[in-house]
């Protein structure tokens, strides 16, 4: 039996949809020209004023804003309400060039969490249930946004965060949790893990969301397989919410995106212009609800197709894949944003040549970051003592301005493959995105 | 009172060391020794030659990172306890090496230990090591060894 959150909402007819996202839009529009001078200026610099957008039609006429709009602006420069009103910050993780923060109202807080209310219990989630929340909590939204989901839901919510692994299979087996939300590869290692334990007939688990990185179907099946549940997808990011933006339900054939909130596009990555339903391009958001940091067609650099075909499971609202890649040069490795000109910087930094490749990969279920580096003379030593200290200051600097461990390798002088006398930067081996 | 070895960085993988020595042999370049400090990814080649200053840059010519570092030489006899004399010296005036390799050169009984401390220690290594009667090699006599 499907359990809905809203069923009000979430079961409304397209007209009933498209009359919120006609009135809501219009009325953010003027909130945000109002309150955000940021993108006031954005707005005058292409001529429109808030009366030149009076339902979704007129969209298409705002401008975009980026990644770098949210850089140049940080830290307060989107935030739309005084700081009496914002409650909270999140953070994208481990991205110290390229920080994003993302502030929240109480009511803000208050919609991401029925957006997450929605997700869990799409995934079968009531009162009763145990969630199990082992994403992490802080900066990053995946701990809190199904931390205040489950709240709303009312089931009894294990804030666990993430890590020390035997903490969580004891927790699991001794509370009897019957939902986990972690990142898949984290549900993959679990599994793993409770069956080397010999657990495997002790925990209770039926469901598990997962999120914050790309996933395959076949990764699904193993971990279904492997843990006896039903796995969701969840997709979100920290510039729009956080996770629940969209969600799967028991069809798992794409995620619905709450469009009550938030109206999405897919837009031509190159020329920015709206593409035609059906088509894959980039996704973009525009924050129809939020008030501390209502973002207005904000581009992802998703790349993915939205679908309006009827759903088994009664949700009306559109779907989109999961993600088929990315339009910039952004790589997701263990939930964490990576981007080749951070890694850039650290290795200029450092003293290294900028000649390097990125190689992700994903070894028994968890990513694995390595940069090869190219040797240079001013590296280079008769002491291995001395190569392996300076190895080991860069893979710390890596770890700085990552957050992640990335292992470094050193290679041979112009070893790195280039094509057209352009170095390839990065080779992903995970093959995450079905075409 | 130092012999100018020369250190290659080669990945460590299938064919790099063939491929370097192909290099010097084909640029007749005879190697008195030659040993090398790895990890799993790559390895440090130490080479002594006759002309390290050709061979570096016959080496740099053909893409690779090399430098020519000056290490010390001892000579010591072949026989037991040759090389446990000088690193019983070295070890119980405080001095640590960086590293060590040694070889038996064609003079009879005659072995060469070829070593690196930190710069702050090399006088001293030279002071105690000569003292106690070990003679030390420079790189002219080493190319007649």
């Amino acid at each position: 039996m499907e359990h809905y959150y809203q069923p009000e909402i979430e079961l409304a007819s397209r007209e009933q949809i498209v009359a919120w996202q006609n009135e809501r839009l219009v009325k953010q529009v003027k909130y945000v020209y109002d309150n955000v001078p940021y993108y006031r200026k954005k707005m005058e610099a292409v001529g429109v004023v808030p009366e030149d957008v009076r339902s979704i039609e007129d969209l298409h006429k705002l401008p975009f804003l980026t990644k770098d709009d949210l850089r140049d602006a940080y830290p307060y420069g989107l935030l739309a309400v005084p700081l009496e009103k914002a409650v909270r910050i999140q953070s994208t993780s481990g991205t110290t060039g390229r920080r994003v923060v993302a502030f929240y109202t109480q009511h803000d807080i208050d919609l991401w969490d029925d957006c997450c209310a929605r997700a869990i219990m799409a995934a079968g989630g009531t009162a009763q249930d145990v969630v199990h929340v082992c994403y992490g909590y802080g900066l990053f939204t995946g701990g809190p946004g199904l931390n205040g989901g489950s709240h709303k839901v009312g089931s009894l919510t294990l804030p666990m965060s993430s890590g020390n692994t035997d903490r969580q299979i004891q927790f699991m087996v001794d509370l009897g949790s019957t939902i986990l939300c972690c990142t898949p590869s984290y549900a993959a290692y679990l599994g793993e893990s409770i069956h080397e334990r010999g657990l495997r007939d002790k925990i209770k688990l039926k469901a598990g969301i997962f999120g914050a990185e790309a996933w395959t179907e076949e990764m699904r099946r193993d971990i279904e397989k492997s843990l006896g549940i039903k796995a969701y997808d969840i997709y979100g990011l920290t510039e729009i919410s956080g996770p629940g933006v969209s969600f799967e339900c028991s069809e798992q054939t794409g995620m619905h995106i709450n469009e009550d909130h938030f109206i999405a596009e897919i837009i031509d990555p190159v020329t920015g212009e709206v593409l035609p339903e059906g088509s894959k391009g980039e996704l973009v958001f525009t924050c129809i609800t939020k008030e501390a940091f209502p973002l207005l067609r904000y581009r992802t650099r998703d790349i993915c197709v939205l679908s309006r075909k009827k759903c088994s499971c009664g949700r009306t609202h559109v779907k989109m894949s999961k993600p088929m890649g990315r339009s910039d040069d952004m790589l997701i490795v263990k939930g964490v944003n990576v981007f080749p000109s951070q890694i850039e910087t650290v290795l200029l930094n450092k003293g290294y040549a900028a000649n390097y490749q990125i190689v992700v990969d994903r070894v028994n279920n968890s990513d694995q970051l390595e940069v090869m580096v190219e040797m240079t003379p001013e590296m280079f030593s008769d002491s291995l003592t001395q190569v392996t200290e300076k190895e080991k200051e860069l893979v710390a600097a890596l770890k700085a301005m990552l957050g992640i461990y990335a292992r470094v390798k050193l290679v041979a002088p112009k070893s790195i493959v280039r094509s057209e006398g352009k170095a390839v930067r990065i080779i992903d081996k995970r093959n995450l995105y079905q075409q | 009172m130092t012999v100018q070895q020369l250190s290659v960085f080669i990945e460590n993988k299938p064919g790099q060391l063939s491929e370097l020595t192909k290099t010097l042999s084909q640029n007749d370049i005879d190697m008195r020794s030659l040993s090398i400090a790895e990890t799993s990814d790559f390895g440090i080649v130490r080479i002594l030659v006759d002309d390290s200053y050709n061979a570096a840059r016959i080496l740099k010519d053909a893409g690779y990172v090399c430098n020519i570092t000056p290490v010390l030489a001892a000579a010591i006899p072949d026989e037991p306890g040759g090389l446990c004399k000088p690193l019983t010296l070295l070890d119980d005036n405080g001095i640590n090496l960086e590293y060590t390799y040694v070889f038996v050169t064609r003079k009879e009984n005659l072995a060469c230990m070829i070593f690196r401390v930190s710069d702050s220690h090399k006088k001293e290594a030279v002071d105690v090591l000569t003292r106690n009667g070990i003679r030390m090699i420079c790189h002219e006599e080493l190319v007649q060894l």
